[in-house]
């Protein structure tokens, strides 16, 4: 009797102490879960309130002191976007960014499917060769591919198409290797099956692997995102005009000018940071059922 | 609807495994021909062949007239039912039977009333808008039969659709798939492991191990007239048994007992030299136990070492000049451990085999 009655506590708690002794139950855990979390949080919270305190206060005393005083300001703001070209290194952030994602996904998952699936000479010493290229550091590629962009006469270097380039051709191997790996997965019946019914290769892509591979590709397109919007190496040598320059080279450039403006370079970062902190928490689920693709099925 | 011909068709991987070795058989148009032999023997890559997931080494293989070795899966006008159904789990059972249709252009108000009429044949109204994981294994394997079908295409490729289903669905589906290839009458091969399919669905049905047809046949006549050892264990459930015997003239010694034979089995006998080792099969529905009278039956002793009782009938397990000897009587003959007893064999249903080239000697 005494039995079922724990059961149906636990499973179903009804009133508050209820909750309440559940919830003692799991603390432990959660504590220290919520002390790690926190403690990883503490400098972005100090970034973020620091952004939007007055210099002079800035100056003056810690960031924690608001809160005794609490006083607020969006003059950094105001001087990051309007004086210091912070919304067109935005702009700039977001036209680099999303082609330099889309394209190697599009590339990526359809040369990994070839190499899953579709059936040619030296299949696989050219998916080893392509995974080998993952060990290529991105340095070795500066002077040979800027000096090409540069006698190829094609301008690339003074728009967008220069970091594009870069950025989808050093994204391609890791691309592959993980798509490929996750595509292999799927089984062979179901590639056999929708070949019978008359899919060619673009079909079996399109309506049976890409629908069933969501889970991977999006974290791969996640990854990539992140990858590039945080950059600032690729970008310093391909993104070479100051009015093609992401908030990442806008940010170090302020380093350099206001070294102890620290509210400003406080707002700027925070800019740089929003936009992936919203991505990968919008879309955490994709990513956290993605990083198990290719290992766990 | 069409004939299927394999011409002396290949299939090897590598320099030395030949998956299919010198195929060479002609299914009628409208016929429903099993393949049926052990895991390896190169049924299910013979049936791959047919469908173009795999390449022909070598030899020709023809739907209706025409020679297939070069053709896509796509333009041979097969449609194949997987063991694991192969469903495409992010669509709708609906989606699933349109899907090949889509795909052929067809257009929408013929696609759904294909679709419907489908999913009539084969109970699937109520599922069409649920996705395969909703649905039980004898549902998905209909949807997988509907997807097939409704192609309308003039070959039906089944590779062991059974095997995943329990003992009692099975027998049900067997049924479902018998009737629905006399209501469709499209040709039909069938790739099974378990002989029980073969002798209960086929029109004929191809005995194939390690690569090798062995033989071709109406299952009558592979019950009746095994060519081979092979063929003679694997047909018939309990299989049959085998025992060493000697040549002796016309008569064959079995142990100490004397073996009397008559007709094609005295000759088959009578064509070995004396004293040279012959192998008996008997099957063990046809033993009886000897009353004493004549007759043309060859008869010897044997001592019964376990009964199991399956209801009207009992499978008794005896000893006879020290081979194992499994029959298959009738309950009310009251047989229990120990006994000694004589069995018979009709004369017609001896079969006798070379033991050196595993052929028959009779017929």
């Amino acid at each position: 009797m005494t039995a079922i009655q724990d059961t149906t506590v636990r499973s179903q708690p009804r009133t508050l102490s209820e909750r309440l002794a559940r919830l003692a139950g799991r603390s432990p855990t959660h504590i220290i879960l919520g002390l790690i979390g926190f403690i990883w949080l503490v400098p972005t919270i100090g970034i973020l309130i620091t952004s939007f305190r007055p210099s002079a206060d800035m100056r003056a005393t810690g960031w924690w002191t608001i809160l005794v005083e609490p006083r607020f300001t969006l003059g950094n703001y105001e001087r990051v976007f309007e004086g210091e070209g912070m919304l067109q290194a935005f702009i700039n952030s977001v036209m680099i960014t999303l082609p330099s994602t889309l394209l190697p996904l599009v590339v990526a998952s359809m040369a990994a499917y070839a190499l899953a699936w579709v059936k040619f000479p030296l299949r696989d010493t050219t998916f080893l060769i392509i995974v080998a290229m993952l060990m290529v550091p991105v340095q070795v590629g500066f002077i040979p591919l800027v000096t090409a962009f540069r006698e190829s006469g094609t301008g690339l270097l003074t728009n967008y198409g220069a970091v594009w380039l870069a950025h989808t051709a050093y994204a391609l191997p890791f691309g592959i290797f993980l798509l490929r790996n996750f595509f292999i997965t799927l089984p062979k019946d179901l590639i056999e099956a929708a070949r019978i019914d008359g899919a060619s290769n673009v079909g079996i892509f399109r309506t049976i692997v890409v629908p069933l591979s969501v889970p991977a590709i999006a974290a791969y397109g996640i990854f990539q995102f992140l990858w590039v919007w945080n950059d600032l190496l690729m970008a310093l040598v391909y993104a070479q005009r100051n009015s093609i320059q992401p908030m990442t080279v806008k940010v170090t450039q302020l380093l350099g000018t206001y070294a102890t403006e620290w509210s400003l370079l406080a707002a700027a970062s925070f800019v740089v940071m929003i936009v992936p902190l919203i991505v990968f928490i919008s879309l955490q689920r994709y990513f956290v059922q993605g990083l198990l693709a290719g290992s766990v099925k | 609807m069409a004939t299927v011909t394999f011409d002396h068709m290949y299939k090897r991987y590598g320099d030395d495994v030949i998956a299919v070795n010198d195929l060479n058989l002609e299914i009628a148009d409208g016929e429903f021909l099993v393949l049926v032999g052990p895991s390896g023997c190169g049924k299910t890559t013979a049936l791959r062949c047919v469908a173009g997931l795999e390449d022909i080494s070598d030899g020709r293989l023809l739907i209706g007239d025409r020679v297939v070795n070069n053709v896509a899966p796509k333009d041979r006008d097969i449609a194949m039912v997987f063991q694991s159904y192969a469903l495409y789990p992010h669509m709708t059972v609906y989606d699933n039977l349109a899907f090949g249709l889509k795909l052929r252009k067809i257009n929408k108000s013929d696609i759904d009333k294909r679709v419907k009429e489908a999913a009539g044949i084969l109970g699937l109204e109520r599922f069409l808008d649920r996705k395969p994981k909703a649905l039980s294994g004898g549902q998905r394997q209909r949807v997988a039969l509907g997807r097939a079908i409704v192609r309308e295409p003039s070959v039906f490729l089944m590779d062991e659709p059974l095997s995943n289903l329990d003992a009692k669905l099975r027998v049900q589906t067997r049924a479902e798939i018998a009737r629905l290839h006399q209501r469709l009458g499209t040709t039909t091969i069938y790739v099974t492991h378990d002989q029980v399919e073969a002798m209960t669905m086929g029109d004929r049905i191809c005995v194939m191990r390690d690569g090798l047809l062995q033989q071709v046949g109406s299952p009558q006549d592979l019950y009746d007239n095994p060519v081979n050892i092979f063929v003679a264990g694997f047909i018939g459930s309990p299989s049959m048994n085998f025992a060493a015997t000697k040549a002796e003239g016309k008569d064959l010694m079995f142990g100490g007992a004397k073996l009397e034979l008559t007709g094609a089995q005295a000759r088959a006998a009578e064509s070995r030299p004396a004293g040279a080792e012959v192998l008996i099969g008997f099957r063990p529905e046809h033993i009886e136990i000897a009353n004493g009278q004549g007759g043309s039956a060859v008869r010897f002793p044997a001592k019964v070492d376990v009964v199991e009782y399956l209801g009207n009938e009992e499978l008794i397990h005896a000893q006879a000049e020290g081979n194992e000897i499994v029959a298959l009587l009738p309950s009310d003959r009251k047989v229990a451990v120990g006994d000694s007893v004589d069995l018979a064999v009709p004369m017609e249903k001896l079969h006798i085999f070379d033991p050196e080239s595993e052929k028959t000697l009779v017929g």
